[in-house]
């Protein structure tokens, strides 16, 4: 092999580099996943705890892009829900409602996910607990 | 053949470094305007198009002018182009690929990019658009590179590459006829508005993107082993003289029926071009400039005498690109949007962030120039293509 | 016989895999999902109390409209909409080059340029009129939008679906109107919004709108925001199909003249002068 040698530390620092995130974290322990918080005033009030739809923790990105298609290009801005009433299918006025805790509901997985959905640089976010407007 | 491009002398690699500077601060520029978003530009609500759309038109012109080579030499068997056509379809890549780097840096939300695909609209004219200029893009790509890999080999390219030559000639011809289009079907924009817009774009396309190429036969014949052939040079001089003629005729179209027929919205924006209109004047040094340039060009073009002589020849291709660029490249898009359609004359001028980032654009353009002229080059030069 | 082995293995698979599609699908309810993809979430409607038409349109009075009561228009929308104020950069500038405008003073000559003439009678061209988005029948941002961002609903309205604009600017060149806004930066930056409604997004940066006739109210069941704010029937909006409808008693009862008729986008916004 022509230039064995540069070829082989080239490799070695490659694969260093490449495996440093697993090398760096040998022994440690990833952080629990963090579960959304369920703790609002409006959740507590409710007979029966239940959300509009099934699953939404696995699917609320569907689900929210589903409601988007819908409200914005066929103006059908109400679906039932799993309890068969009506909604709004409005993530700032429908999800927010109840789910008024966007911090410890939204951010605290999405952080832990690394995910950084664009939803609230154009919906209005709910006022913060505790500041009432 | 990739290799080729990794061996050079110092001025080469001096050249490829500069080359890839120019894009490091284009890119840092962008990535202010990625954060701030288009304020960092001199565009506003009433001119929405500038400087990174007018240097798409102007490039995808040059793009198209390689077919001046190809056809010439596939369809009428013009021997003389045979060591230039390789030059003229790579041209073509490093245009579109500005082309298609210019429409990024001037989109709002460039990662929705996609949408174009993901949502194809074929009654829009930006998706044929994007369609003509890929393809015509690939087809550069693959057949240069096949010639170019057969003539190394000693053989003639294989059989099946024909077909996309011939079909890259009607794709050359739409890349140019459909960006006319963007701007051709407008309803509110009366500088637009025009049948012969699609033609001009052509006769600017044919003289401005030979003239660029005959530059750069020029400045290889000077610096590298690569010398074109007077006759290859001669017969594009006179394809290229033509179309300047066309060019500035199909202008001189314009200015008739704007000016003969009165019609107001016509006449605004010829006004602004030329005189100025309500206290709007950024244009008329640029037009002027490129009418006077133009003139001179035709002057020194037309009398063979002149056109034969290479002292003469090459000042009247840097002015003829310069011409050129000033109408195409700066004036047509911005003039379009003055006045606007409330007939309000609110003027644009490219900020220093705006023209950072153009010229990290035309830095990567250069770039894949040098390359692939650097492998053509090489290979030609390995065959014994070059020495005469 | 080794064709007919092969058709024979060939079918199998084929029943196979469509077998374990058909249960995993009623296991995992995806035939539900894929009929949301193409017909959207199951059982969506409109409001029952929308406000609903064949085809929206608008009648402007200048002759009601003064200083006073366009202004009082303009913030209603600019408030429903959480439209940004952009102060001038300069003293001296004309505008801000990133403004946003969804309805607007303009004079009269610069609204209607082909409907000029000097002897008009002063009291028509020293007015000012209010514009807005025109909503044509045969719009030209929609003809020209390379990813049906920008779209008519079956009720003539022309729509912006900020989700997939990609902000290319194509329809603000088509617009003959220059009815079209790009956000050019983040709008909700330097506290350009004053008071934000939480009923209506705000947008980001990098795509267009414009004037939408208030298609998210329209849905509540109410009037536009502009219309609403009328005290003396300076905007009447209707449907323009249903003769019985109040606007068109009035453009009946009226000479009225649209922006730009020659461009033939067909506007549904006409003007009483």
């Amino acid at each position: 092999m022509y230039d064995s040698g540069k070829i082989i530390t080239g490799l070695v620092i490659f694969v260093a580099l490449f495996a440093s995130p697993f090398i760096l974290n040998v022994g440690g322990v990833a952080p629990a996943a963090p579960q959304p918080s369920l703790d609002t005033p409006a959740i507590k009030d409710m007979e029966t705890p239940v959300c509009v739809r099934d699953n939404m923790q696995q699917n609320h990105m569907q689900v929210l892009d589903l409601w988007r298609d819908s409200v914005v290009r066929k103006a059908n801005r109400t679906a039932p829900g799993i309890n068969g009433q009506l909604y709004e299918m409005s993530l700032s006025n429908t999800c927010m409602d109840c789910h008024s805790n966007k911090a410890e509901f939204c951010d605290r997985c999405h952080t832990y996910a690394a995910v950084d959905p664009y939803c609230w640089d154009c919906h209005v976010e709910p006022p913060k607990e505790g500041t009432e407007s | 053949m990739l290799e080729k491009a990794l061996t050079g002398d110092k001025k080469y690699w001096g050249w490829i470094g500069f080359l890839l500077l120019l894009i490091t601060v284009g890119f840092g520029a962008y990535l202010r305007q990625y954060t701030e978003g288009l304020t960092m530009t001199g565009l506003s609500r009433d001119v929405s198009w500038g400087f990174y759309i007018a240097q798409l038109t102007y490039l995808v012109g040059v793009a198209a002018s390689g077919v001046m080579l190809v056809m010439p030499y596939y369809l009428h068997d013009h021997k003389a182009f045979g060591k230039i056509t390789i030059l003229g379809e790579f041209m073509a890549v490093a245009a579109i690929t500005m082309c298609l780097l210019f429409v990024l840096v001037d989109l709002g939300q460039p990662m929705r990019m996609m949408n174009m695909i993901i949502h194809p609209t074929p009654n829009s004219v930006l998706f044929w658009d994007m369609v003509v200029l890929n393809t015509y893009m690939f087809l550069n790509i693959i057949i240069g590179w096949n010639v170019l890999q057969a003539e190394r080999k000693g053989v003639h390219y294989q059989a099946w590459v024909k077909p996309l030559i011939y079909l890259s000639i009607p794709f050359a011809v739409s890349i140019h006829t459909v960006t006319a289009f963007l701007y051709a079907g407008l309803p509110g924009r009366h500088f637009w508005l025009t049948a012969i817009m699609a033609p001009r774009f052509l006769a600017g396309a044919f003289c401005a993107g030979p003239s660029i190429l005959l530059l750069i036969v020029f400045f290889l014949r000077k610096f590298t082993s690569f010398d074109a052939g007077q006759k290859a040079i001669r017969s594009l001089a006179v394809i290229i003289t033509y179309a300047m003629i066309l060019n500035v005729f199909f202008l001189l179209l314009e200015l008739f029926t704007a000016f003969y027929s009165q019609v107001p919205g016509h006449m605004h924006a010829f006004t602004y071009l030329f005189v100025g209109l309500h206290g709007g004047y950024n244009m008329v040094p640029v037009m002027w400039a490129s009418v006077i340039l133009a003139v001179i060009v035709l002057v020194l073009l037309i009398p063979a005498k002149f056109r034969n002589n290479d002292k003469i020849l090459v000042p009247a291709l840097i002015m003829l690109v310069l011409s050129t660029w000033l109408e195409k490249g700066v004036a047509l898009v911005v003039t379009g949007f003055i006045p606007n359609p409330l007939e309000h004359v609110n003027e644009y001028l490219p900020t220093l962030n705006e023209l950072v980032i153009s010229v990290g654009v035309y830095a990567v353009g250069a770039l894949i120039v040098t390359v692939l002229y650097k492998i053509a080059i090489d290979v030609k030069a390995e065959v014994g293509d070059v020495a005469h | 016989m080794k064709n007919d082995r092969r058709h024979f293995l060939k079918a199998a698979g084929v029943a196979t895999i469509g077998l374990a599609a058909t249960a995993t699908a009623a296991e995992a309810g995806i035939a539900d999902s894929a009929l949301e993809l193409v017909f959207g979430p199951k059982g969506a409607a409109p409001y029952a109390d929308a406000k609903t038409a064949t085809r929206w349109g608008m009648v402007v009075d200048t002759r009601k409209l003064n200083a006073e009561s366009m202004e009082k228009l303009i913030e209603a929308c600019n408030h429903a909409h959480n439209i940004p104020k952009l102060p001038l950069r300069k003293p001296h500038d004309k505008f801000n080059k990133d403004e946003i405008k969804w309805i607007w003073e303009e004079e009269f000559e610069n609204a209607f340029p082909g409907q000029m003439n000097e002897k008009l009678p002063p009291k028509i061209t020293q007015n000012e009129v209010l514009v807005l988005c025109n909503q044509c029948a045969s719009p030209a941002c929609v003809r020209v939008c390379p990813t049906k961002a920008t779209f008519q609903r079956a009720d003539g309205i022309v729509m912006m679906d900020f989700h997939r604009c990609i902000g290319c600017r194509f329809c603000m060149a088509a617009c003959p109107y220059g009815s079209r806004s790009f956000n050019f930066k983040d709008p909700r930056k330097d506290g350009a919004i004053a008071e934000t409604n939480p009923e209506f997004p705000t947008r980001m940066k990098g795509v267009v709108e414009k004037c939408n006739f208030c298609a998210e109210r329209l849905a509540k069941g109410l009037d536009p925001a502009c219309v609403e704010a009328c005290e003396h029937g300076e905007m009447v909006f209707g449907d323009l199909n249903d003769p019985e409808s109040e606007i068109n008693k009035v453009l009946r009862n009226n000479y009225t003249i649209q922006r730009k008729p020659e461009a033939g986008t067909k506007p549904q916004v006409y003007y009483i002068v």
